[in-house]
């Protein structure tokens, strides 16, 4: 009898340590899908509608491209909604940044479960290593993952899967521990050997994390939308407009976004329906949306900062044009503001 | 044989993606997707998720700053 082969489903990232995990399991027989979660922070997507210069060099989606490479099947999974709350309470809290890693492997192996048992799935791997990130990787904390997310040992974790207890798939015969690795650290040695092993040349290896969440400048952009807004909330438009422009609140009830080239321009043109916007006519200069409600006077300011931005900075008047978000507009004529009166704390 | 019509203007990749990939699981083999959309993203993202699942893009244009692709669902496994 031969025994139809068990199936694995992994999170996807797009980065090279879970392309070798799938490989490593791959390579013992098993069937592997991919999963890959967007949670509107991802760093993958859409960041390649911003910038123009991205543009001549069209950006892949490396989860997609990923599976591509190992000839599996990817279902990509909005959890855009359900992941605020990781966002606003995590468990563990924040690591760096506002980045809930923790919580956030826990909420994604939980929601890979619930697709795994729906699916007729056997197992989940993941490409984690012990020690590789300072909180959702340690050797305590990937236990916590395991527990949280009801998992058990149905998770494995091919490429340190020697340095942790044996799990439900190695115990059962469905995948040989002798065969898995047992790396551990930070070092990204061994994984860049065992990638030249399998033929893989080209991987994306992102800096910090799989997401905005870890980026300082992001972070501080995000707790001002809450501090401002008096609560911790988002919607998807603010997360998205936080990726982009300059972000400037020169007072506590509306902060603009100011394009910084072409592209950026193109790309908050198309938010011009649900925000109002300031546009200078009289110069070239960048198209500004306006985040929250702005009086006479904080529309002055707004349009002083913006002109001060465009190429009649120097110009003793700039004209723009105003547009609600309903489309109505008219025109404003207003003195650049002078550079010392644009206050740094202003700047997010 | 169906002929049906997404449309995923303004949304950012990867949801157009997504959205495909959600119609997709309700369609027949051999039945037709057209997908407008303006993230110029999607003219790599849906081929590469087609060719992974086995469905095939027919056509692809650029009108208006809308970038229309027409897929053919593959046969499931
Ligand atoms: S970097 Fe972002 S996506 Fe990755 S684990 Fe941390 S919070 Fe989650």
């Amino acid at each position: 009898m031969i025994a139809t082969p068990r199936k694995a489903v992994a999170l996807v990232s797009g980065g090279l340590d879970s392309m070798l995990a799938v490989k490593v399991v791959q390579e013992q027989g098993v069937h592997v899908e991919g999963i890959n979660f967007f949670t509107g922070f991802c760093v993958e997507g859409h960041t390649h509608a911003i910038r123009k210069k991205d543009r001549k060099k069209p950006k892949r989606n490396n989860a997609l491209w990923v599976a591509e490479q190992l000839g599996i099947k990817l279902h990509i999974i909005d959890i855009v909604e359900e992941y605020k709350e990781v966002v606003f309470n995590p468990k563990y809290g924040y690591g760096a940044n506002l980045n809930p890693c923790l919580d956030c492997k826990i909420f994604m192996v939980k929601k890979a479960k619930e697709w795994m048992e729906a699916h007729g799935f056997d197992f989940i791997i993941t490409g984690e290593v012990v020690g590789q990130r300072p909180k959702s990787q340690r050797r305590d904390t990937l236990p916590v993952v395991q527990r949280d997310s009801g998992i058990g040992d149905r998770l494995l974790r091919p490429l340190c899967a020697k340095n942790l207890p044996p799990t439900l798939p190695e115990r059962e015969g469905w995948v040989d521990r002798e065969r898995l690795y047992d790396f551990s650290g930070r070092t990204r040695k061994p994984q860049i050997a065992l990638a030249r092993r399998f033929g893989i040349e080209d991987y994306a290896q992102p800096a910090g994390g799989c997401c905005f969440l870890t980026d300082a400048q992001y972070s501080a952009k995000l707790q001002d939308l809450w501090s401002a807004r008096g609560a911790k909330e988002y919607e998807m438009d603010d997360i998205m407009l936080l990726k982009v422009g300059r972000h400037i609140r020169p007072a506590p009830e509306f902060k603009l976004i100011v394009s910084r080239e072409e592209g950026e321009g193109n790309f908050l043109q198309g938010y011009r329906y649900r925000y109002p916007s300031l546009k200078t006519v009289s110069h070239a200069g960048p198209l500004a949306l306006i985040d929250g409600t702005v009086d006479e006077a904080g529309l002055e300011l707004a349009a002083r900062i913006v002109a001060r931005y465009s190429q009649g900075k120097s110009a003793p008047e700039v004209e723009l044009e105003f547009r609600d978000a309903e489309g109505a507009s008219r025109t404003l004529k207003v003195a650049p503001l002078p550079p010392h009166e644009l206050k740094r704390e202003w700047m997010l | 044989m169906t002929r049906e019509v997404l449309d995923c203007r303004r949304l950012l990749c990867p949801m157009p993606v997504i959205r495909v990939q959600d119609r997709v699981a309700g369609l027949q083999p051999g039945d037709e997707l057209e997908v407008v959309c303006t993230d110029p993203g999607v003219l790599q993202d849906i081929p590469a998720w087609c060719r992974i699942n086995g469905h095939r893009v027919t056509e692809m244009r650029e009108a208006r700053g809308e970038y229309i692709l027409r897929l053919r669902v593959g046969e499931a496994e």
